[in-house]
């Protein structure tokens, strides 16, 4: 299409195991100088080994078999390990995921930094320390020459991963392989690591491949797509045309994962009695153990109603202290001041009877479903085990129960089977399972969906909207992500650092937000927007600050 | 099945066969003094040769391997099991209790093992009780941290804290959800710590604090064997090869386990 020969050209690429399994087959992908191009798929997909490929990084054990990798009009498959490490950090640079672990916790970030430039230029020491500066300052790190001799841990997520992307475009590489750059932040640190990033990539002209399992991502910042499933290209083109027209039903899905979805309709009747009422609830960390100074608040004066069959979503940036809040309705972290009643009943109540009734009435679903199934424990049993605190029950009686739960979050048969050998899907509706084996009146959901894929995300919301209706529990819905909540909340409470900065029903906040902060996070939500297939994002309402 | 493996099982077979029937049955009576054959070299007759006073060798050996792996077995049954309780405790509960246990753990790890097993032998007296306890308790501080730490990282997973909104009691996730994710460490550290044991009694026995002569440990019988060395080598071969193999085994079979235990390489 363009005259000008392309920066990366993939050509047929295959990408086998030792044993001959191909993970990835028949891959055709090209990026133009200075442009952003996507690649697309779920986990298993293959889209991080063929990625990694293009620098050489594969895991042991796996080789690109066939094809070619030609960057510049050199084939990077054949090139010696040499080559390729000139061509690494100088020509090819790499983000990773996790930008927690991606900085050496050892190492000062001006020394981290400075690796590359001391390996690659010839510059002198006061010379890479002016480059690093400058790169600081351009990513928007405060106070960058202090910063240079501050260690990774006192940096936040969304920081941490602008200092990557800084250290990385130092050398104004030709190539940057981003591989789920911002899966691990919030919605507001993720819109400002990759505006960052598109920012430098167009002045540097630098091309990026961005790796991610997120359509309205793409929609936003690509250029290009390639869409992968099963180590397959199943949908290649244009971002605006891929979306407006896709041909695979696997693209179709995807897309409907991450358009806006439809508002919950029926408002719960305001004279339904309340589930849950918290008055005032604060909660604050670190008071005893430090002593004399004050604590971190990390709730402070929350009060809110959750009635019959209501969904209440909590949304807010990392550390907003939605988590926490969520806790404290539990009576997982104690309270420094307020009081929570589940069905009139104090659940800190010095009463033991009424403190274990409410305990036992109020559920909740982990964000993360690899960590919150016992990995020795059998699916049955884990869904099992709520039933021991039912009285007066036949275990013939549990034993159905366990299989009628299992039926309805659509994993009969599978009751024998560990958690390891299930994915990340059916382990969150394990979960759930085990959340309502008890048919529970209160559930708090914890960013269930934010660790699976855009379209198993889709499936496991609908799941739980469904499950919601049959049994009626009341639900706080923990999340920042605005989509997820548009599906199943019927109200949105908004919080940052700590308080309630605007609650009402679902469509008014999302629809009209009134606080600039509401705003903000609807702005950096990355959807596709509208039914007309635009590949805009759909921004209803400008911050008011 | 891996071949470290099927080595350390095959040397346990070896060692503990020869222990087992060691209990029943010995070639020659091993505390049957025969001044003609001293230190006479290995021979059809005497496969491993004799000692100063003429005993069979590989009598004395099989008779010192049923008394070395007993006091192992026990000692590690009792260091563990404790320290597995204890440990479990400490960190399941934290605040004063973990404290108060880690305080102690932390002024037993202080001495030396072994120092303090002479120790408490001194005061309880030599004998295989004496060793039992002396050396269970100068290895108890090191599991009571190992188990601890697990129970630490393992506390603090989404599994634990759904078992207890659940509605589980806290003894039950302890026993049922925190335990039995610590049993790898604790596994290795059993059968390793069991190669140390054979080798702490064999040291003991050897400063002349263990099982007395003339009944017959892998221990005394090398420290016996010491003023031979040049001329009778085998007398320190033998039990020497003994002690190294059961460390290589329990090491061996240390590294299979921690393998196994690991839930991600189950087979359904």
């Amino acid at each position: 299409m363009t005259l000008q020969m392309p920066l990366l050209e993939v050509r047929n690429l295959e990408i086998r195991a030792a044993k001959g399994m191909p993970i990835v087959e028949g891959i055709n992908l090209s990026l133009a100088r200075g442009t952003m191009g996507a690649l697309v798929g779920e986990s298993g997909s293959g889209k991080t080994m063929a990625s990694r490929s293009m620098l050489r990084l594969l895991p042991p054990g796996l080789s690109v078999t066939k094809g070619e990798i030609l960057l510049d009009g050199e084939d990077l498959s054949k090139a010696s390990e040499k080559r390729m490490r000139q061509l690494r950090g100088q020509s090819l640079g790499m983000i990773f995921q996790e930008p927690m672990v991606s900085l050496n916790p050892a190492m000062s970030v001006g020394a981290q930094m400075a690796e590359a430039l001391r390996l690659h230029t010839s510059l002198s020491r006061q010379e890479i320390r002016q480059l690093c500066v400058e790169m600081l300052e351009r990513v928007r790190i405060s106070n960058a020459a202090a910063s240079l001799s501050a260690f990774p841990h006192e940096f936040s997520g969304g920081m941490r991963q602008r200092i990557m992307i800084a250290s990385v475009m130092l050398l104004r590489p030709k190539l940057l392989v981003a591989d789920e750059p911002t899966t691990a932040l919030d919605t507001l640190a993720q819109r400002e690591v990759l505006d960052l990033l598109t920012e430098l990539a167009r002045d540097f002209n630098t091309a990026v491949l961005l790796i991610t399992h997120n359509l309205g991502l793409v929609a936003r910042y690509a250029e290009t797509v390639t869409v992968l499933r099963k180590g397959r290209v199943v949908e290649a083109g244009k971002t605006a045309s891929v979306i407006a027209h896709p041909y695979q039903t696997y693209t179709q899905n995807l897309i409907a994962a991450a358009q806006v979805g439809e508002g919950k309709a029926d408002i719960v009747p305001p004279d339904t009695p309340a589930v849950l009422r918290a008055v005032d609830v604060s909660v604050t960390y670190g008071e005893r153990t430090h002593g004399r100074g004050a604590g971190v608040a990390a709730v402070s004066g929350v009060s809110l109603d959750i009635r019959k069959g209501e969904t209440v979503a909590v949304v807010g940036g990392s550390g907003s202290g939605k988590t926490t809040l969520g806790r404290a309705l539990l009576g997982l972290v104690p309270l420094s001041s307020g009081q929570v009643a589940f069905k009139g009943m104090d659940i800190a109540a010095s009463n033991g009877t009424i403190r274990r009734e409410a305990r036992l009435g109020c559920q909740m679903v982990f964000q993360d479903p690899y960590s919150s199934l016992d990995p020795r424990q059998r699916i049955g049993s884990i869904v099992h085990e709520p039933l021991r605190h039912v009285p007066d029950m036949a275990p013939a009686d549990k034993e159905r129960r366990v299989r009628e739960i299992l039926a309805e979050v659509g994993l009969s048969g599978l009751d024998q089977r560990l958690p390891h050998e299930l994915s990340g899907g059916q382990r969150q509706r394990v979960a759930i399972a085990r959340a309502l084996a008890r048919r529970p009146p209160f559930v708090v959901a914890d960013e269930p969906v934010s660790a699976l894929d855009m379209t198993i995300q889709a499936q496991v919301l609908e799941l739980f909207r469904e499950l919601q209706e049959s049994y009626g529990f009341a639900c706080l819905f923990i999340s920042h992500d605005l989509a997820a909540v548009r599906r199943v909340a019927q109200r949105v409470i908004v919080m940052k650092a700590g308080r309630i900065v605007e609650q009402g029903a679902t469509e008014d906040i999302l629809g009209a937000p009134q606080h600039p902060y509401t705003a903000r996070l609807i702005e950096a939500a990355p959807t596709i927007g509208g039914t007309d297939g635009f590949p805009l994002v759909e921004v209803r309402a400008k911050a008011s600050s | 099945m891996k071949l470290n493996l099927i080595i350390g099982l095959l040397l346990v077979i070896l060692l503990g066969g020869a222990a087992a029937i060691g209990a029943a049955w010995t070639p020659y009576n091993p505390m049957q003094l025969d001044m003609l054959n001293r230190l006479s070299p290995p021979s059809p007759a005497h496969w491993l040769g004799t000692d100063e006073f003429g005993r069979d060798v590989l009598s004395r050996l099989m008779t010192g391997a049923t008394t070395s792996i007993g006091i192992a077995v026990t000692t590690v049954l009792l260091a563990v099991s404790v320290g597995m309780i204890v440990g479990l405790v400490s960190g399941s509960l934290r605040g004063w209790t973990d404290r108060g246990l880690m305080a102690v753990t932390d002024a037993l790890l202080a001495f030396p093992g072994i120092l303090l097993a002479l120790a408490l032998i001194v005061i309880l007296g030599a004998g295989s009780t004496g060793i039992i306890l002396a050396l269970a308790l100068a290895y108890l501080p090191a599991v009571i941290r190992i188990v601890r730490s697990a129970v630490l990282s393992i506390r603090e997973k989404e599994y634990v804290e759904a078992s207890k909104v659940i509605g589980n009691s806290q003894a039950y996730t302890m026993f049922v959800h925190i335990l039995p994710n610590c049993l790898a460490p604790i596994s290795v550290v059993a059968t390793s710590m069991f190669g140390w044991v054979i080798l702490a009694e064999s040291a003991l026995s050897f400063l002349g604090l263990g099982v007395a002569p003339p009944a017959p440990t892998w221990g005394n019988m090398l420290s016996a064997s010491q003023p031979y060395f040049e001329r009778a080598l085998w007398l320190s071969l033998a039990p020497g090869a003994c002690i190294a193999l059961a460390l290589l085994a329990t090491n061996l079979i240390g590294d299979a386990l921690r393998d196994r235990f690991d839930p991600r390489r189950l087979q359904a």
